[in-house]
């Protein structure tokens, strides 16, 4: 019994290890869309966050803006990332490619956890150029191998959530078009609607209680406290995690239902 | 209207590895296969025929699991498509009407892919893809992108992909539609090689008649969604008269139809082949 679990939670990672190695591989032979991707995050840096950095009373305690706006930035640039992967869904059905996965005896969670597992990757290649950055203009960001071994979970777990969120919205509208419309319309809310830029404090009330329904908040809140030299967790580490973790997992669940229905 | 079909019954039928039972699949009012029965036997080649919209490729997904059914029920492998899923995908390949093959990945990476989304067991990936690669002979090109291959080339390896982990039955999904003749001719070679080599059940659509004939044992003829005709190519080509053709006998049994379907989603996905396929 136990030989046969253990086999078959082998095959199953297996399987999602298979997704996510070809994603990786596409990225290997074409590096040209990380580079791009790389550009909006150095534009908020250097141009939004060295203005806004200006003005006082922005950032929390004695965090300088730059320092508090770093952690927003890399976690928005995880969300963007992850946010377009139904477009390449519904283009992989479109192609044909959809139908070699869906008829592979491969369980659609695999599927979907390796499209997750590549998002991840994909984000952390933005972590790499974020960090970077930060160092280059001074942020105080923090070089200890926890913490940073931290960041990446989180980093994986921020792709996932949001990848699989991405993949049941596609599942939903079908095309590319509707696809197109609706995901420029739920990027912005959920970045806004964070602590990615600005303090929940300034916040006014309705919009601090859809702060706290968003997962990019604490997101962002776990990346500042583990990124930036005396920044610390409104919510509490374990909290944050706990939130992204059964997020994903509830998201996978049902984007692995929705999934298989896209060959129809 | 030709009669009801009359299936070959020979006093000790082969057991059968794909058996339909009453197949029926509906779209709203449209009912796209209406009651189709029939049984395919192991190591057969079994042709699909029909009209655009006929009813080919929905049985062909229900096969697969990719459709679920409306009603009726079917084996493959001995698994039951609606309740088994998971074990028919581990006994079947599939080559799409549309390429599915990843242009952005080479050809060994889609291999790779295959086997570990099939389990096939990792000291024996490296093999199998170098064999899977020589005999379709695609092995110069084993780290090149697909992106740069020819519609023949690509067919080939997905055929390759789809036999990787060495399958039961073969559902091929108009596998020659938009390839010139020659890539067409070098595809065919390559399935009845496959079949010979390996005892492989091919069960296939087709809009060449000529083709089905070649590698076809038997044909099903299907016209809005129902089973019309069920025979060997000869015996279907007797129907008609002693000189006839496969494209009489689809003319004949079809022919209005044909005339009349092929609506804008059928045009789209082939033209979408055909560019693909260069």
């Amino acid at each position: 019994m136990d030989d046969s679990l253990t086999r078959g939670s082998l095959a199953y990672l297996r399987q999602a290890y298979g997704v996510a190695a070809a994603e990786v591989a596409k990225l290997r032979h074409d590096p040209f869309e990380l580079a791009t991707r790389a550009v909006q995050p150095v534009l908020w840096l250097v141009l939004f966050g060295e203005v806004m950095a200006r003005i006082r009373g922005v950032a929390e305690g004695n965090v300088r803006y730059l320092d508090f706006l770093a952690a927003g930035i890399l976690a928005q640039s995880v969300l963007f990332v992850a946010i377009f992967y139904g477009i390449a869904a519904i283009w992989e059905r479109d192609l044909g490619i959809l139908h070699r996965y869906l008829v592979s005896p491969a369980p659609r969670s695999a599927l979907v956890l390796g499209k997750a597992a590549s998002a991840g990757v994909r984000g952390l290649s933005q972590a790499v150029v974020i960090y970077l950055l930060a160092l280059l203009l001074h942020v105080a960001v923090s070089l200890n191998p926890f913490r940073m071994a931290g960041m990446v979970l989180l980093i994986l777990l921020g792709a996932g959530l949001f990848s699989s969120f991405s993949l049941i919205i596609a599942c939903l509208v079908k095309t590319r078009e509707r696809f197109m419309g609706i995901g420029q319309v739920l990027t912005m809310p959920i970045f806004f609607a964070s602590n990615a830029i600005y303090p929940l404090d300034i916040m006014p009330g309705w919009l601090r209680v859809v702060a706290h329904a968003n997962p990019l908040t604490y997101e962002v809140d776990a990346l500042r406290a583990l990124m930036i030299r005396g920044a610390a967790s409104v919510f509490g580490l374990g909290a944050d995690f706990a939130i992204l973790a059964g997020g994903f997992a509830l998201l996978l669940g049902v984007a692995a239902r929705l999934y298989g229905r896209m060959g129809s | 209207m030709p009669d009801a079909p009359t299936p070959t019954t020979p006093d000790t039928p082969p057991p059968a590895i794909v058996v339909l039972d009453h197949l029926t699949r509906r779209f709203g009012d449209f009912v796209a296969v209406d009651d189709v029965s029939f049984r395919v036997a192991g190591g057969e080649a079994f042709g699909l025929i029909g009209a655009n919209g006929a009813g080919k490729s929905t049985i062909i997904k229900m096969l697969t699991t990719l459709l679920p059914v409306s009603a009726g029920a079917a084996t493959v492998a001995g698994y039951d498509i609606a309740r088994q899923p998971a074990q028919v995908r581990r006994h079947i390949g599939y080559v799409p009407q549309l390429l599915s093959a990843d242009g952005a990945l080479t050809a060994w990476e889609n291999l790779l892919l295959s086997a570990r989304l099939y389990g096939v067991p990792p000291r024996e990936v490296r093999e199998r893809i170098e064999h899977a690669l020589t005999a379709m002979e695609l092995a110069p090109f084993a780290h090149h992108l697909v992106q740069g291959f020819s519609g023949g080339m690509i067919r080939r390896l997905e055929i390759a992909q789809s036999m990787l982990h060495r399958p039961a039955v073969l559902f091929m999904d108009e596998p020659t539609v938009g390839l010139d003749p020659v890539a067409r001719r070098t595809v065919l070679e390559h399935v009845a090689g496959l079949r010979q080599r390996f005892g492989t059940t091919v069960v296939v659509t087709s809009h060449y008649m000529e083709e089905v004939e070649e590698l076809c044992d038997r044909i099903a003829m299907l016209s809005h969604g129902r089973l019309v005709a069920l025979d060997t190519p000869a015996a279907l080509k007797a129907r008609i008269g002693p000189r006839a053709t496969l494209d009489d006998v689809f003319a004949a049994l079809a022919g209005a139809e044909a005339e009349e379907t092929g609506g804008f989603r059928d045009t789209r996905r082939s033209r979408t082949a055909a560019r693909r396929h260069g």
